[in-house]
């Protein structure tokens, strides 16, 4: 019997017994009808060739294990970046179990959202009563100040139309006529959680824009993150290097205390995030940037169509990014930028002159989101790496275009392969047949890692197997500082790993490196 | 080890009285029924022994925008019962997010070469787009059974698993999985799961065993040969090891489990399903409609049981032995024996750190009442409970469980819930990933109890100690004593225990 009051082996060591080893071979032999083992060692073998993988890169229909997620997603989590803002999601309400989960699960954090709970009664007839008498209740219980409303591919489907079905629920009283309701219609079966962003976005600026009049207030700026797991670390850092240049500006959607509420006794539903007057106020502002581009197209295009200056970056990660997201801002505020910022820079630089030796001609995969993976291809640039695969379930043609142009921009991007719309196992071919050192992405990364060897850096979202990453920036300097860290710690680690058998390698078991 | 206690049913009628004040008339009115305080019983004695009523309604729609913490019967059919069928392929039909989201999240456990023979955590989808909706997706599933079939050749079948749209814009996934599966002499089961179908996950289980009995049952010719002691473990799901845990007790007293449903499991176990003597059922909410079938059909008696906790564990084992009659009897209470120094030992560490502190429980179908005695074997006590997706039939069987008093509340809604934790202040919240952060902050311990937190096994006398193990963790952590800024005055919430 391995188990004892002493010391208590839980799932980890306990299945690693004898005795339930033993078990568990006979479970096999006896019972589950296994193929021989010759045969599955043969497939697993089969899979790692470049014969497999033309198959696997040629599928058209079946989609395996991909690293995006869907539109309401997107929309749930842009709505959680403004203030006492309630997401209420028309369709079935499993999927915003879902939502609810996939963001705590990421965060570790409450993730509050609420259903028009439709069921098949409301595929016949339609989802207006449920989005009715769904408004009144979520207006009472949750006391909002503003209701978010997204679809899920349900209600999509049988074609509800949030407008009109806004309307009558405000003829109804279900909410005051002047309470806020924007809304977003959020197909799962077109885009990704990004999109669903670009749409929850561009439907609040459109409610309390629409109509009103523009006063250009020159040298003021809208900055808009975009859906970002790091938006708690990001967030903070990109306002603080806001302040710090004195710049006037509206963070909006702003969702890194929403995220990160303390733990003081008492639960906070709603915190922080972007205050309605300054989503108001933000029409009049000169100019909007996003971080994200292929987060916010349609709400950039609807920013420039209200007279707004736009401009756009890929995730601002590393030192050149940086540079260039800083001297726009500049460039719109009219703010120089401080010697401060200089000197921050100047110490990231130095880190990566300290380090570059361990750095240098390292291969690596990435995936993501397209404007992480452009972001890390550029970092990975800058270190000296080579961003061999370049992979974005979600990336379109554009993305794909865009990013070979940076990478054909450098010398050590020449060998780079961009994937746009391919999947996780896909990324197992490609792991395989051109193995690189490291691989940057999600928790997701984890079964890469554990089949092909290759050490995963977690580095975006969704990161659920470790605690609190997303709590540090990743974006301008002192997020370059982070990313370097990390992606060092993981080549170290895994030094130390293989030269760590006494009597074999107690040569290049380094104290200092 | 029955613990007696009685809960506090005037505090917990005002609760009620609170929450529902706070509510539209409407909402108001329907919510009512959802909440109850348990009720003495009848008291019939012995193993049948009612200890209270709990007089809810169940299994009916939730009410728009209260958020309830229920999922969808694709939740119910992938996620909890075919998921873990291990050597099959399970296919999320429809748009990307549902697989994406259920995607290695329910720790069913199981051991087999992932992508090569077994394909558990792996999400596998049709990612429907736009002209698939339009178009209908009939032979885009054509083409994924295809493609599935040149990258996983080792796969012992497929699970077509419906998404919301499928059965809105009418395909035929059952036309698709029958020409399929006799194209490649395979089994092919379409599984009729979409979300908006039924009120919960529960539709989404029933419809799944129903899948079991038209698409799996009588199909092949099933060599095996049958045994006097073969029993069926019904409703586990392995999560975190439960069926290991709870299979090596019942090979210990002399049975041979020749399907595990499905934790872990093969298609073979559910195809041989029917030649067992016996389906001991676990989860009876996910899977009493095919145990039921079976006996109609096959003749298969079947038998709830309970593997949290000694004492439940102890009637449990001894309630299967009785069916198997004296031999088998003989080898339980030797194996009951074996483990009473490992109970005993486990209960003299944590009870005396854990005594008389209080849960209340929100989870799904089956532990809302499954787990309370555990808790009282620690010197635990229950102060409220209640069920996502249960039936009538669960508020019944948890009348057997709960103390006078007990505040019970069905299908609960996330204002509710908050407002109950506040009014009680219990020692230790068990629910699920949407409740553990919001419980934590304020300053109570929580254990999540469909995942385990990322522990387990909690079956099994392997289970109870590291089910004693977490709740003690979980209790007597040092954090919750620095929640207050020293600065800021209020009494110390008592003090932590050290880790032992």
């Amino acid at each position: 019997m391995p188990q004892s009051a002493e010391k208590i082996l839980d799932h980890a060591p306990l299945f690693r017994e004898p005795e339930y080893r033993q078990m568990l071979a006979e479970k096999k032999l006896n019972f589950e009808c296994p193929h021989p083992d010759q045969i599955v060692t043969d497939q697993g073998e089969f899979t790692k060739t470049w014969e497999y993988r033309e198959k696997n890169l040629a599928r058209e229909a079946l989609v395996i294990n991909p690293a995006k997620a869907c539109q309401p997603l997107g929309a749930v989590f842009a709505a959680a970046g403004f203030e006492r803002t309630m997401s209420f999601v028309h369709g079935s309400q499993g999927c915003v179990a879902y939502y609810r989960s996939h963001l705590s699960r990421h965060f570790k954090e409450p993730a509050s959202a609420v259903s028009s709970s439709m069921t098949e009664d409301a595929a016949v007839f339609g989802g207006l009563k449920n989005l009715v008498d769904g408004l009144a209740n979520t207006y009472q219980l949750y006391d909002p100040k503003m209701i978010a409303v997204s679809t899920t591919c349900m209600a999509e489907v049988i074609g509800d139309d949030l407008h009109s079905f806004i309307e009558n629920a405000k003829d109804e009283n279900s909410v005051p006529r002047d309470f806020d309701v924007p809304f977003a219609h959020t197909p799962a079966f077109v885009g990704s959680h990004v999109d669903g962003y670009d749409g929850m976005l561009k439907g609040i600026l459109e409610h309390f824009w629409k109509g009103q009049e523009r006063t250009e207030a020159k040298r003021t700026i809208n900055v808009i993150p975009g859906f970002d797991g790091f938006c708690v670390g990001n967030n903070r850092e990109l306002k603080r290097l806001l302040d710090v240049m004195g710049v006037s500006y509206t963070f909006i959607q702003d969702a890194s205390d929403q995220f990160d509420t303390p733990s003081d006794g008492e639960y906070r539903m709603y915190d922080g995030g972007t205050k309605i007057e300054e989503v108001k106020g933000a029409l009049n502002a000169e100019a909007t940037v996003s971080l994200q581009y292929y987060n916010t197209r349609k709400t950039l295009d609807y920013c420039g169509q209200v007279g707004q200056a736009t401009a756009s970056f890929h995730y601002p990660l590393g030192v050149q990014a940086t540079d260039e997201f800083l001297m726009k801002i500049s460039a719109l505020s009219g703010k120089e930028i401080p010697e401060a910022i200089r000197l921050e820079r100047g110490r990231l630089i130095d880190a990566m002159a300290d380090s570059q030796s361990w750095l240098h001609g390292k291969k690596y995969a990435i995936y993501g989101d397209p404007d992480f993976v452009y972001a890390m291809a550029r970092f990975v640039m800058e270190t000296g790496g080579e961003p061999t695969h370049c992979l974005a379930t979600n990336g379109t043609s554009a993305w794909e275009a865009e990013l070979k142009e940076l990478l054909a921009s450098s010398p050590f991007g020449k060998d780079a392969q961009v994937w746009a719309g391919k999947d996780l196992w896909a990324m197992r071919s490609l792991l395989f047949t051109e193995p690189v050192d490291l691989l940057i992405g999600s928790s997701y990364g984890k079964y890469l890692e554990r089949d092909t060897g290759t050490p995963l850096v977690r580095l975006t979202f969704p990161i659920f197997d470790r605690h609190h990453h997303h709590r540090f920036a990743l974006m301008g300097y002192q997020g370059g500082l982070r990313v370097l860290t990390t992606i060092l710690d993981k080549i170290f680690a895994k030094l130390d790993r293989e030269t760590s058998q006494t009597g074999v390698t107690d040569h290049s078991y380094d104290l200092t490196r | 080890m029955s613990l007696e206690y009685e809960n506090d049913g005037a505090l917990h009628a005002k609760l009620i009285e609170e929450v529902l004040s706070q509510y539209p008339d409407k909402a108001a009115k329907r919510r009512k029924k959802h909440l109850s305080i348990a009720k003495s019983g009848v008291e019939a004695g012995g193993e049948s022994e009612i200890l209270s009523e709990c007089d809810v309604k169940s299994n009916i729609k939730s009410i728009p925008g209260v958020m309830t913490i229920r999922g969808c019967a694709y939740a119910g059919s992938k996620g909890v019962v075919w998921g873990p069928v291990k050597d099959m392929v399970h296919i999320s039909h429809g748009p990307v997010g549902c697989g994406q989201y259920s995607w290695s999240q329910r720790r069913n456990y199981y051991v087999g070469t992932t992508g090569i023979d077994t394909f558990g955590t792996m999400q596998f989808t049709s990612d429907f787009q736009e002209k698939d909706i339009v178009f209908g997706g009939d032979k885009k599933l054509e083409q994924i059974i295809d493609e599935i079939e040149v990258l996983f050749p080792l796969n012992n079948g497929i699970t077509v698993q419906s998404e919301c749209p499928i059965g809105l814009i009418g395909d035929d996934t059952e036309a698709v999985s029958r020409k399929k599966a006799k194209e490649y002499k395979k089994t092919i089961v379409p599984v009729r799961c979409e979300g908006f179908r039924g009120v919960s996950q529960s539709l989404g289980h029933h419809i799944a065993n129903d899948a079991i009995r038209d698409w799996v049952f009588d199909k092949k010719d099933v060599e095996f040969e049958a045994g006097a002691y073969d029993v069926n473990v019904i409703g586990d799901y392995n999560i975190g090891g439960d069926a290991w845990a709870s299979r090596i007790l019942l090979e210990e007293i002399g049975l041979r489990v020749v399907g595990n449903w499905s934790g872990d499991a093969t298609l073979a176990e559910i195809e041989r399903a029917p030649k067992a003597k016996l389906n001991l059922i676990h989860c009876y909410r996910s899977m009493n409609y095919i145990c039921r079938h079976m006996e109609e059909k096959y003749g298969v008696a079947w038998m709830e049981y309970n593997f949290f906790g000694p004492s439940q564990i102890e009637t449990s084992l001894r309630k299967i032995a009785k069916h198997f009659g004296p031999e088998i009897e003989e080898k339980t209470e030797k194996v009951i024996a074996k483990y009473r120094p490992l109970v005993d030992a486990v209960i003299s560490k944590y009870r005396p750190r854990l005594e008389g502190n209080t849960v209340m429980l929100y989870v799904g179908g089956l532990r809302p009442r499954h787990v309370i005695t555990a808790y009282e074997d620690l010197g635990m006590v229950i102060v409220g409970t209640g069920y996502e997706f249960g039936h009538n039939d669960d508020y019944q069987r948890t009348g057997h469980y709960v103390k006078n008093g007990t505040l019970i509340y069905d299908d609960v809604t996330g204002y509710e819930l908050e407002k109950f934790i506040e009014g009680v202040r219990p020692n230790l919240v068990g629910s699920g990933i949407k409740e553990k952060y919001p419980v934590q902050k304020m300053g109570i311990p929580f254990r999540q109890m469909h995942s385990w937190d990322y522990s387990g096994p909690y079956h099994g006398y392997d289970g109870f100690a590291i089910f004693a193990r977490d709740v003690d963790l979980a209790i007597n952590n040092p954090v919750w004593d620095l929640y207050q800024a020293p600065w800021k005055e209020r009494p110390p919430r008592g003090r932590a225990i050290a880790a032992e």
